[in-house]
């Protein structure tokens, strides 16, 4: 088993937003330990709140309850000293940038010297299996390319932490196959600390060493599944009886979570 | 004469028949570049061919011969208001009007506040009727081209504000939080996303600009101006029935004023290459 | 309206610099003449006198507000001296020519959209029709339109219909040709004709393009027939107020014709705007 230290922590969290209709309970009550090298998969319908725990955890909402630390600071001191990299459900690339300058973003920012960029850009771009597209623009590649564009923006800065929002929401399920296997690869030889949010039960099953399932109306947690899969998994292990049976498991969750309606 | 009319007549069907054929060309850019061309030079052709058919008063309407007759003799004219009007009116207006409401832009951006009043403020001051100020700019800054000027940079800085902040607001909530998560500040952020993403709304503005710059001197000169200009040229010809010097200047006017569109426009195509509407 | 009291405060913001500015302008013209009476002014002197001046370099608003009473309300609607007479000038030549230069604008986007051989040859030219600063030949076409007869009314509003159709033409063209691809294939499912097709799914998709090019428009009608109004030395209108003003150095007047203006403005602007929110939203597209 990988060392039991504690990554993210989130104890009573709470996050109640004001709207014009009254009150909107996005988060209540959450408490949940991320360690080390796990990959955590969020799954529940919409309005449970795993969006809205993820931008906590990145510091773009602030909890009205309760706390939550990253490498054991809060969310605000993690976020100015780059402990993370964050995909959105879009790629989000600057079409006036190209592949290479979009990844070169974040660490220009960072002031990270010339040379040390090219390095990296480099290296994330063979990860993502996107060699040689660094001169081509955002809008000459696919869906799917330019999410792999976006995943490799956020690991080119060495962060330990990955936070993804649905990054595969709007590809096909074949290239999201492929993006599953990648990603799991890509884990595996980098041993981020990775949150996943997804729609998907396949996708959670498959890709997490635990899974987190939530619950609408207040959002909260229904489940925490432990997955005993191994940490190396083939396409075809998704049709062998223990990952059916965890499917079981996330489904059953979902559906007690949905039963209040 | 007879001959003419027929020659108006022959070049209008001509003209008609070669852009229909072109029409049901496959689209290329020789074809588009050709049918205009065509439809002009017919224009030209059918002009000259009627006011010389039905011999039209040549003072009150000159045959496009007559016209291009008269610019030949009158080049030393036709640049000296184009460097009274274009250069030193139109020109600086357009520059320190444009600075000035990019500039009132950036300043208001950290104030939402401002921007809520300015908006609405700015759209319904565009819409007035800013040439009426000319007088009042002589007023304030006498005969020369800096009253010009001083129309110019009104009548361009708000079409040019309203434009710049909409464009600063362009850039979407999820590009401003990914640069919330690299920690960047609020001019990195200015520099390396919102400026960017606010050209095409900035050249936007900067290309209707050039047409209110460049009407809005000339308009400026009927209210008081030195014995020189477009303008004041246009309207001591109108006095002396000199019809076909108005058309000279016009000609000027007009290929200035497509001239200073077409380099913002070409600006525009190098600086928003990455933009859906230059790709298409 | 949460942006009402934003709009007030700049507004406000907005006449307390006009006093402040009006100050600063007219006190050099206070100083010489309190000079010449060898006397000097206190501050507050000095500011009364620059608010009261009869030819201020900047009238103040309430000496403005004065004249506008005094031109509009205190004398008959049929008098030559009221400005509500000027007004009704400038608006019959700016209505008609809007209505004319709308009618032009639709018919050209209309037959620039469905005939290729106007879209390739008629686009172009409409946009270069623009560079021809007709705002600069206005006297020109007065003089000339006045030979072969033509006088009056008609020539201005001839200059605001040329204004005014460019923004509709090119608006209107946009408009017709937003509905997508998608919408525009299932109108071929259903065997439409191109009249159905235009009646039932272009026209009402360029209903907002349509009000918006519209505001443009009235706005560009009324500078051609404000600019229309000037050259041989016409004597009716905001234009010819403007001018006349200008001549005889009476400040205020031309700062209380210029108000009428934007009042016009705005007020034509706002009543195509009424139209707009009326009308879209009986469509659902508000």
């Amino acid at each position: 088993m990988n060392d039991s230290q504690s990554v993210i922590s989130a104890s009573n969290l709470d996050l109640t937003f004001q709207t014009n209709d009254g009150p909107v309970h996005a988060l209540k009550d959450v408490n949940l330990e991320i360690h080390k090298g796990d990959f955590v998969s969020f799954i529940g319908p919409s309005g449970c709140g795993k969006t809205t725990f993820l931008r906590v955890m990145a510091d773009l909402e602030q909890p009205t309850g309760g706390s939550v630390t990253i490498n054991g600071v809060s969310p605000e001191e993690a976020r100015k000293s780059r402990a993370y990299g964050y995909v959105f459900q879009a790629a989000g690339l600057y079409p006036w940038r190209t592949i290479g300058g979009n990844i070169r973003l974040p660490l220009e920012i960072m002031g990270v010297p010339r040379a040390e960029q090219d390095q990296r850009v480099k290296r994330v771009l063979d990860l993502v299996e996107l060699s040689g597209f660094e001169k081509k623009f955002p809008w000459q590649l696919s869906g799917g390319m330019q999410q792999r564009a976006s995943i490799a923006r956020a690991l080119s800065f060495d962060a330990d932490i990955l936070l993804m929002d649905e990054p595969f929401g709007a590809l096909d399920e074949i290239v999201r196959d492929h993006l599953n296997e990648q990603l799991l690869k890509l884990w595996a030889r980098t041993e981020k600390t990775i949150a996943f949010v997804t729609h998907s039960i396949p996708e959670a099953v498959y890709l997490s060493t635990k899974i987190v399932v939530m619950s609408p109306r207040p959002g909260r947690i229904a489940d925490v599944i432990e997955s005993p899969l191994p940490r190396e998994r083939p396409l075809e292990i998704r049709e062998t009886p223990e990952f059916l049976e965890i499917a079981h498991r996330v489904r059953e969750g979902l559906r007690a979570g949905h039963g209040d309606d | 004469m007879m001959g003419w009319v027929l020659f108006a007549i022959v070049a209008w069907v001509a003209g008609l028949s070669l852009n229909v054929w072109l029409a049901r060309q496959r689209p290329s850019r020789g074809a588009s570049l050709a049918a205009p061309l065509v439809f002009g030079v017919t224009l030209i052709a059918v002009w000259e061919g009627v006011v010389r058919g039905f011999e039209i008063n040549q003072v009150l309407l000159p045959a496009p011969s007559v016209i291009a007759a008269r610019m030949a003799t009158s080049l030393d004219i036709l640049w000296i208001d184009f460097v009274q009007t274009v250069i030193k009116g139109a020109l600086s207006g357009y520059i320190i009007g444009c600075g000035a409401a990019f500039l009132t832009a950036l300043a208001i951006d950290r104030f939402p506040f401002l921007q809520r009043g300015l908006l609405p403020v700015g759209n319904f001051v565009a819409a007035l009727p800013i040439i009426g100020m000319a007088p009042i700019m002589v007023m304030w800054f006498g005969f020369g081209w800096q009253s010009k000027a001083a129309i110019v940079v009104v009548m361009v800085f708000f079409p040019m504000l309203v434009n710049t902040v909409q464009g600063l607001q362009a850039s979407d909530a999820m590009q401003r939080d990914l640069m919330r998560t690299y920690a960047a500040g609020y001019w990195r952020t200015l520099l390396k996303l919102r400026l960017p993403a606010a050209m095409p709304f900035v050249f936007n503005g900067l290309k209707i600009g050039t047409t209110l710059a460049l009407i809005g001197a000339i308009v400026a000169e009927f209210f008081g101006s030195p014995v020189l200009g477009m303008g004041f040229r246009i309207s001591t010809s109108v006095g002396q029935l000199a019809l076909d010097l108005v058309w000279a200047e016009i000609v000027v006017a007009a290929i200035a004023g497509s001239a200073f569109y077409g380099i913002m426009a070409l600006i525009e195509g190098r600086v928003t290459f990455w933009h859906p509407s230059q790709r298409n | 309206m949460r942006n009402i009291i934003p709009i007030l405060t700049v507004v406000g913001l907005l006449i307390v610099i006009w006093y402040g500015a009006a100050v600063a302008l007219n006190a050099q013209w206070a100083r010489d003449v309190a000079a010449r009476a060898d006397k000097t002014l206190t501050f507050s002197e000095l500011v009364a006198d620059t608010w009261s001046q009869e030819k201020p370099k900047l009238p103040a608003p309430h000496q403005v507000g004065a004249e506008l009473w005094k031109t509009t309300v205190e004398k008959k609607v049929t008098s030559k001296r009221s400005l509500i007479y000027h007004t009704w000038v400038t608006f019959s030549a700016t209505f008609l020519g809007f209505v004319m230069g709308t009618a032009l604008g639709t018919l050209l986007a209309v037959g620039i959209v469905f005939n290729r051989t106007m879209d390739m040859s008629v686009m172009p030219w409409v946009i270069a029709s623009q560079t021809i600063p007709i705002l600069a030949i206005a006297p020109m076409i007065i003089v000339v339109l006045n030979a072969v007869g033509l006088s009056g009314l008609l020539p201005k509003a001839i200059i605001s219909m040329y204004l005014s159709f460019f923004p509709v033409v090119v608006g209107m063209v946009k408009g017709l040709r937003s509905p997508d691809q998608m919408q525009l294939d299932q109108m071929r499912t259903w065997n439409a004709s191109g009249w159905q097709t235009f009646w039932k799914l272009r026209l009402p998709s360029s209903m907002p393009y349509f009000f918006t090019s519209l505001k443009v428009g009235v706005a560009a009608s009324l500078v051609g027939a404000i600019v229309g109004e000037m050259p041989t030395g016409a004597v009716a209108g905001l234009g010819a107020r403007l001018l006349a003003g200008s001549y005889y150095g009476q400040t205020v007047q031309i700062w209380s014709a210029l108000l009428m203006a934007a009042a016009l403005a705005a007020a034509m602007v706002g009543l195509i705007g009424l139209v707009q929110r009326l009308t879209l939203k009986r469509m659902g597209m508000a």
